[in-house]
């Protein structure tokens, strides 16, 4: 047994593509082995900033030997042919085997393959597996004909110990490989992984990712708790300095006094979208904290000192920057800004951003009115829901949207429902809890209606591979909405509403409902019954539906519909004629028959008024009852009888149950 | 006996040190284009150099003007007028960023007190339809430099690859000097760089914000471009006039850029007229001797 080790070193690789690039040289490499037949134990892949690493376990040391038939033409078939198969398996006729298959003798080549070793087969095939690298953006560079994310300078590839040579991107595998950029110097030559990672760690590199970020974020842990301080944990910073850092040191800054005002929003993005710092807070207050931790890749010779000095500069111009733009920003009225709006485009088909504004301040307007909102209030917010795009701190951290609103609007002495929708109206986001504020929900409603029903309008619709205008997450926030809050907002009162945005929200529904459980064949059934677009009522059917059929009753009634569904079908098909239609009561014969035709008349009426009052669950107690008749009716009734008047009653008694059912849903789509 | 602490470069001592160095690595030390341009890139000894197969490695320092970045002297570190130092190197050397590093060790900053790194950061000029793939260098959180392997100029393949080193010259004095306010730096021992350049920096953001008068500017940019077409057209191929005008009408849509009379639609039309042009002229430069020369006299 023999174990690979590989490593493929290159200039600076973005932190943001290390992880897959492991994953993928993993994929590839495994694939390329296990087609050539090399099965081996163990594999583990490895990135960071200056290397991919692979060490594969317990590979053979040759391939297995093969024995492969090839079937060639028939005894007699004209010499080309022949001469063609011989030439393409590189044997000659005499070598040939005959076989029969019963219709006559055909040729067949059997080659024996012999099993190559592995080392062979590897530089063979990993050079190939590289070629195939999928990075999401790589460089031609200087003496290589394939493409790379940034120019490779070593590969090495060693099988026990044992150069395995090849060339790749201009460059041959060899048993050398460097450590860290500063902190070491001169070849390091490995043999197998274990010295490999032992002197690349002596040689300051933590091979593997997962703990470089344990040692980042244990070590930013501690360094804040002795500062009485905790970190604001931020996971996918965390993966990118992790990718930054062959060596990750952290130390701890300083933020200046004259900062402090400023909302610590643009204080933390500032610090994480320009700097990649990791911010700290107090833990018995929750406010930041006047430091921060940052995660440098050096152990400098004076301890960091330079380091710290440095960074705390940068950090002073940075956030002199964003004071200067909070500072300037508040010197306009959020409502002097709407105007500016004019001059900013929101879609080539759709006007500015004025104009989208003036749009969903009306919707925001008329939802305010139905769903229990101050509809002056849900305009005012709707008027100024857009305008702190104007000001230079979002210009700056886009992703301060609506924060920043809420900040000026406040500063403007606006009223304290408009602040919150300001700040709110983007949301539901992840798993943020649902504003509670009707303001807020009536102008979030109308800003994601504005999105979802104009870009339908104009054909843009999400499709399978892209929603560039996060439509389908502006479907996801109506309707956690208007689920949370139970607005009674069906909507097809909406402006621009289309069969085609109904079919997309049914969809929408499955993905939001489908973490709480409600099955998405349900949801299916109630929704093909068509008309319904309240999505609160909606949901309440599918849901007493659901627990229905957990009952013995509906699961019962599901096979029964079922029964008298198929039968329904059959016949229907046989006699090239649907059953629809009132059974006559005079054809009635057995009790069996009479009963259920009595209980399904009453049941209707019932299932039809409890629906009316959106009494769902009393819905489907009615139905409940429906299910000692009908086992009764199939128990001891025979549909089919030789009485064709009898037969056809009964089907239309079948159907009448198959019609009844369909009052609360359609069955057929139920699954299971 | 050397001092213990090394004294700080002004600013045009770090001009020196870094013409100084990159000369003693083969560079041509060329000086400033004479054409008002955003950034070295700009200059034609990056821009058609950096296409066709002839081998090239100059360095340079290139004034830069971003009407749009103009504060009125007011900001402690934004400029429209600041200097760059421009290294191309062509086809790009192996040792490219050991290079590189020796000239931020020559500049006094030593890696062993320092944090560098090579943070991603890929490079796009819409206008020049030129991308490359590279980083911001930081310096202890401070982006100090632009490395690109060029890989497509004026929408035209680059090959070999060159490596375009873009230090901001300001910035890094600001660091080296630990200066806080750009205009504060010593720029020799005698004079501050706000004598050379404060005042300048008031009255051209006036004129980039204020006064330049738009109807001209339109002018200039619609001459500019009617005369580069005029310089390509036919068989006239006359790649490098035709580039200078180029350059011109780029800074002639940056004023009115920063003028604000140009719509958001309006600027990727602009952009792409601009694009058009530089495209032509790279293409002709490929068509030219690319400065193919043989002594007269031997």
């Amino acid at each position: 047994m023999a174990d690979l080790l590989l490593e493929l070193f290159s200039e600076e690789i973005p932190a943001r593509m290390q992880g897959q690039a492991a994953a993928d040289l993993e994929r590839l490499v495994v694939g390329a082995l296990s087609d050539r037949g090399l099965m081996f134990e163990g594999v583990k892949g490895f990135a960071g900033p200056r290397r991919l690493t692979l060490a594969i376990t317990g590979l053979p040391a040759k391939q297995p030997d093969v024995k492969e038939e090839k079937k060639g033409p028939r005894v007699g078939a004209p010499e080309k042919a022949i001469e063609g198969f011989l030439r393409s398996v590189g044997i000659t006729l005499a070598q040939c085997q005959k076989q029969n298959d019963g219709k006559g003798e055909f040729y067949v080549a059997v080659i024996d393959r012999k099993g190559r070793a592995t080392a062979e087969v590897l530089a063979e095939v990993l050079p190939e597996a590289f070629a195939k690298l999928p990075w999401p953006k790589s460089m031609r560079f200087p003496n290589s004909a394939v493409r790379w994310v940034r120019p490779l300078h070593s590969i090495v590839c060693t099988l026990d110990g044992e150069v395995v040579a090849f060339e790749f991107a201009g460059v041959k595998s060899g048993n050398t490989t460097l450590g860290h950029r500063f902190l070491s110097s001169g070849a390091l030559e490995v043999r197998r992984f274990e010295d490999y990672e032992r002197k690349l760690r002596d040689a300051h590199v933590v091979l593997d990712a997962a703990e470089r970020k344990e040692i980042i974020l244990h070590e930013v842990k501690q360094k804040a708790f002795a500062l009485g301080l905790e970190l604001i944990e931020d996971q996918g910073l965390l993966e990118e300095v992790a990718g930054l850092a062959e060596w990750p040191v952290v130390l701890i800054g300083k933020i200046e006094d004259q900062f402090m005002d400023v909302p610590p929003e643009i204080l933390q993005t500032s610090m994480r979208v320009h700097q990649k710092y990791f911010s700290l807070r107090d833990p018995k207050t929750g406010k930041l904290a006047n430091r921060f931790a940052l995660v440098s890749n050096m152990v400098s010779i004076d301890g960091g000192k330079e380091i710290v000095a440095g960074n705390e500069r940068v950090l002073r111009a940075r956030l002199s920057d964003a004071k200067f733009f909070w500072d300037q920003d508040r010197k306009r009225t959020l409502e002097s800004r709407v105007d500016d709006l004019k001059a900013i485009v929101f879609h080539a088909k759709l006007g500015t951003q004025y104009e989208r504004v003036e749009r969903i301040e009306e919707l925001a307007g008329e939802i305010a009115k139905k769903i229990g909102g101050d509809p002056a209030k849900a305009r005012r917010a709707a008027r100024l829901c857009k305008a702190d795009l104007t000001t230079g701190v979002v210009g700056e951290f886009p992703e301060l949207q609506g924060v920043m609103g809420k900040y000026y609007a406040l500063h403007d002495g606006e009223n304290s429902d408009v602040v919150a929708a300001l700040q709110d109206h983007y949301g539901p986001l992840g798993r943020t809890p649902t504003s509670q504020n009707a303001v807020t929900n009536s102008v979030a409603l109308a800003d994601k209606w504005d999105t979802i029903s104009n870009f339908f309008k104009i054909g843009e619709k999400p499709t399978g591979s892209g929603d560039p205008y996060a439509i389908r997450r502006a479907a996801l926030g109506v309707v956690k909405i208007i689920l949370d809050r139970r607005f009674r907002l069906p909507i097809a009162t909406l402006p621009r509403y289309s069969n085609e945005i109904m079919g997309f929200f049914a969809e929408r529904l499955k993905v939001a409902l489908r973490e709480s459980g409600i099955r998405h064949d349900l949801i299916d059934a109630v929704f093909s019954l068509g008309n319904e677009t309240d999505l609160v009522r909606l949901v309440d059917r599918v849901d007493a539906l659901q627990k229905f059929l957990k009952t013995d009753d509906g699961a019962n009634l599901l096979v029964a519909y079922r029964r008298a569904a198929n039968i329904l079908k059959a016949e229907e098909k046989k006699d090239r004629t649907p059953y629809e239609g009132e059974p006559d009561p005079e054809l009635l014969t057995l009790a069996e028959e009479k009963a259920l035709f009595v209980e399904m008349a009453t049941a209707s009426e019932l299932i039809r008024a409890e629906i009316e009052r959106e009494r769902f669950v009393d819905a489907m107690g009615v139905m409940a009852r429906l299910r000692k008749p009908v086992d009764a009716f199939f128990d001891k009734v025979t549909v089919n009888d030789k009485d064709a008047n009898l037969r056809k009653n009964r089907l239309l008694l079948l159907s009448r149950l198959r019609a009844t059912l369909h009052l609360v849903a359609d069955f057929s789509k139920i699954e299971g | 006996m050397a001092d213990a602490k090394p004294k700080r470069l002004t600013f045009q001592d770090l001009i020196l040190t870094l013409q100084n160095y990159w000369a003693a690595q083969g560079c041509l030390i060329l000086q400033p284009y004479d054409d008002q341009m955003g950034a070295g890139t700009f200059h034609p000894a990056t821009t058609l150099r950096a296409l066709g197969p002839r081998p090239w490695r100059a360095a340079y320092v290139q004034p830069s003007r971003r009407p749009k970045d103009g504060r009125y002297g007011e900001n402690p570190n934004r400029l429209q007028h600041y200097y760059q130092y421009q290294v191309i190197l062509k086809p790009a050397p192996k040792n490219v960023l050991d290079l590189y590093l020796g000239s931020i060790k020559a500049i006094g900053l030593d890696p062993a007190l320092h944090d560098i790194r090579f943070v991603e950061d890929d490079w796009e000029s819409p206008t020049l339809g030129a991308w490359g793939l590279g980083w911001e260098v930081w310096c202890d959180g401070m982006e100090i430099t632009q490395f690109t392997y060029f890989q497509q100029v004026g929408g035209v393949d680059c090959d070999p690859v060159s490596a375009e080193i873009t230090y901001g010259l300001e910035r890094l004095a600001m660091y080296v000097q630990n200066v806080e306010f750009v205009y504060d730096l010593a720029f020799n021992e005698h004079f501050r760089y706000g004598e050379v350049f404060h005042q300048n920096e008031i009255e051209q953001s006036a004129f980039n914000f204020e006064l330049a008068d738009t109807e001209i500017l339109f002018q200039h940019f619609k001459d500019a471009e009617k005369q580069c077409q005029a310089l390509l057209g036919g068989n006239k191929k006359m790649a490098l006039p035709a580039y200078d005008q180029c350059i011109k009408a780029s800074h002639a849509f940056n004023l009115l850029d920063a003028r604000g009379v140009i719509s958001v639609t309006e600027r990727a039309a602009y952009i792409g007229r601009v694009r058009a042009l530089a495209k032509a002229c790279c293409e002709a430069w490929l068509q030219s001797p690319q400065g193919a020369y043989t002594p007269r006299y031997g």
